[in-house]
């Protein structure tokens, strides 16, 4: 696959359109004023506007505030997500890192949030150094090494809650992060909106975001060009580890207790499905953070209004993997 | 991003099989061999249950399902493909069966069978025509028939009529000493094994996964290549599903959940490379039978619990992968 890829696309290291291209790509980019989000926003943009001229208080301050909500855990994730996908790997152990995270913040309440959060961080952080330092340095590829991390590390963080038990979180300043507000703002929407702040900052205005671009464009070509590419994979890793440690820490707030078999199941999925949605191609070399906060939204806006709309949850799933599918579909690279 | 003119990446060395990497290549898929033989001799020399035919038969039956799964994962991942859609499938292919069980067990199988081999084809016209990475196509088509199997059976289970003799004959007969569902599972490896190593199908599968392109140029139909191959993983995955319904006597919408996963890391762990092209049946009918018998002796042993085992299973997969990609490492050096 990716002697393939190397071979078809001219573009593949940079957020840069195309050099050559005929007609058809020339006439692609001026129907793409957002790049390749352009599809996701559009897509978005309808939904918003159907639901609320359709769907009865679709429109209102609440649930506004209610979807901004529900989408942040996922948002963390997916930010992580992107970062890894741009690099052309994949981290399907995130879901078992939210879990993992939650656990041992549940174990080590007792010893104060200014332990337990560090802890929960720092385990989580662990995972991700070994998922980035096996890829890196054993050459696995991404999709076997995290795998093999989300069967281990949720068998983990079942023994760190005491053998599978449901531990509750009483400490009410744990609970402030899933529960509270900052003024107006909930803490985790907060939180989510920093995360893409601080994302969005480090691909376009640090060395760190090229060498994620030249990492993942062409791994061969930034190496010899002095990329430190193993350093920037772990990194990625890590960072995708921590984020959905966050993002962990605030599921885990939020139900009030750390559900080591429930929380953060098939999260990975709808973190992929974001970034994919959002214009990040799978093939690495590209990453754009706020489409994948557009992404987000439209898988949330479709559960948030199915769920208002009493359709049954599997139709929801359908519209899902249709949007999915034809994200990618107008988003392909065009064969040379 | 610095625009200096570079060759197109260094060849992978894969692409040319040295006498070194066809050593490796030989050496991984007796690695997990020499794996399994080592755990079938601390099995027998550890538990008295261990090497009674009961219980070997009992390990086959109960990693036959995910074994057909893993058969036509092999078939996918040679053409350095994925599927995700196989839990999703054998799960519809399951409530199918079972619902269509009162019109017979042959009409159940077949109508079964056909659904999930219908679907596969879908997701390998759209893999190879409209060019989507089989990631995504088939992560789609995951969710979208798990949410068809759901709302097909408005989220409950459909329980087989027990007028279906047939298909609960697949389920739960048994042939002389086999079960039904091993005699199956031996038939599909000999068939899937005699496919790739000796038919022009098995031939091109490997092709495309080798090179892809290099295979069109030589004017090798890969897109019907591919279609056939995502179209028989879920043909297996159907097999799968329609026999667990049998063997349950119910037809689930949420079996098979995280069977992708199961399957991918047998496949991986017989030696069969994701970037395709190298492994085969054989290969992977190592790895089902070495992950069953690991599991096996955990159940033996009954003092593991659960949540060790998945430590376990992970940490297993992470070594297998390690050695395999030093054994790589020291075949491209030679």
């Amino acid at each position: 696959m990716a002697s393939s890829a190397t071979a078809q696309s001219p573009s593949g290291t940079g957020t840069s359109p195309p050099a050559s291209g005929g007609a058809a790509s020339r006439r692609r980019r001026a129907w793409a004023p957002f790049g390749p989000t352009t599809g996701a926003i559009i897509a978005l943009a309808v939904l918003v506007v159907g639901n609320a001229l359709f769907t009865s208080n679709f429109a209102t301050a609440s649930n506004f505030w209610n979807v901004l909500l529900q989408v942040s855990t996922v948002l963390l994730v997916a930010v992580g997500m992107t970062l890894v996908i741009s690099t052309g790997g994949i981290d399907l152990s995130v879901g078992s890192v939210m879990a993992l995270a939650g656990a041992i913040a549940a174990v080590t309440l007792d010893h104060g949030v200014v332990v337990a959060v560090p802890a929960a961080l720092g385990g989580a952080l662990v995972v991700g150094l070994v998922n980035g330092g096996l890829i890196a340095r054993y050459r696995v590829q991404p999709i076997v090494v995290t795998l093999a991390t989300l069967i281990g590390v949720r068998g983990v963080a079942q023994i760190v809650s005491h053998d599978g038990e449901l531990v509750p979180i009483e400490a009410a300043s744990f609970l402030w992060l899933g529960r509270g507000y900052l003024g107006p703002f909930p803490v985790q929407v907060v939180v989510a909106l920093l995360a893409v702040a601080g994302a969005v900052f480090a691909v376009r205005s640090t060395p760190f975001g090229r060498y994620v671009l030249a990492a993942g464009g062409n791994p061969a070509a930034a190496r010899l060009a002095g990329v430190p590419v193993n350093r920037t994979l772990v990194t990625v890793y890590a960072a995708s580890a921590a984020l959905a440690g966050l993002a962990g820490l605030i599921e885990a707030a939020r139900l009030g207790a750390s559900d080591a078999a429930k929380i953060g199941l098939n999260v990975e999925l709808d973190a992929i499905a974001a970034v994919v949605v959002g214009g990040t191609a799978l093939t690495g070399g590209r990453a754009t953070v706020l489409g994948t906060v557009v992404g987000a939204l439209i898988m949330q806006v479709i559960a948030t209004s199915f769920n208002m709309l009493l359709v049954p949850y599997a139709w929801s799933l359908a519209l899902k993997a249709a949007i999915i599918l034809l994200a990618v579909y107008f988003q392909r690279p065009k064969r040379v | 991003m610095t625009n200096v003119a570079l060759p197109p990446t260094a060849a992978p060395p894969r692409a040319r099989r040295t006498l070194g990497a066809h050593a490796a290549s030989v050496l991984q898929g007796q690695g997990a061999l020499v794996a399994l033989v080592l755990a079938c001799v601390y099995g027998a020399l550890r538990y008295y249950a261990f090497p009674t035919p009961e219980n070997l038969i009992n390990v086959l039956r109960q990693n036959s399902m995910l074994g057909f799964v893993a058969l036509g994962m092999t078939f996918v991942i040679l053409t350095g493909g994925i599927d995700l859609s196989v839990g999703a499938l054998l799960a519809i292919a399951g409530v199918v069966a079972a619902k269509l069980a009162g019109s017979g067990s042959a009409v159940a199988v077949l109508a079964g069978l056909a659904t999930a081999t219908a679907l596969g084809l879908v997701n390998g016209l759209v893999i190879a025509k409209a060019r989507i990475q089989p990631f995504v196509v088939t992560l789609a088509t995951m969710i979208a028939v798990r949410g068809a199997a759901l709302a097909l059976t408005s989220e409950q289970s459909v329980s087989v009529g027990r007028a279906a003799r047939g298909l609960v004959w697949l389920g739960r007969g048994s042939i002389g000493p086999l079960p039904v569902p091993v005699v199956i599972f031996a038939l599909a490896y000999l068939a899937g094994w005699v496919m790739l190593r000796y038919t022009r199908f098995g031939r091109y599968v490997y092709a495309v996964g080798d090179n892809e392109e290099a295979a069109r140029l030589m004017g090798l139909q890969a897109d019907r290549v591919l279609i056939a191959t995502y179209a028989l993983s879920g043909l297996l995955a159907g097999l799968a599903g329609v026999i667990l319904a049998a063997r349950l006597g119910a037809g689930q919408p949420v079996a098979g959940t995280g069977w992708e996963l199961d399957a991918i890391a047998a496949v991986v762990v017989g030696g069969t490379l994701l970037t395709g092209g190298q492994g085969g049946a054989g290969s992977t009918l190592v790895g089902v039978l070495l992950l069953g018998v690991i599991f096996n002796l955990f159940n033996l042993e009954g003092t593991i619990s659960p949540w060790w085992q998945w430590v376990l299973r992970g940490a297993f997969l992470l070594g297998v992968v390690m050695i395999q990609g030093r054994l790589r490492k020291r075949a491209a050096a030679t």
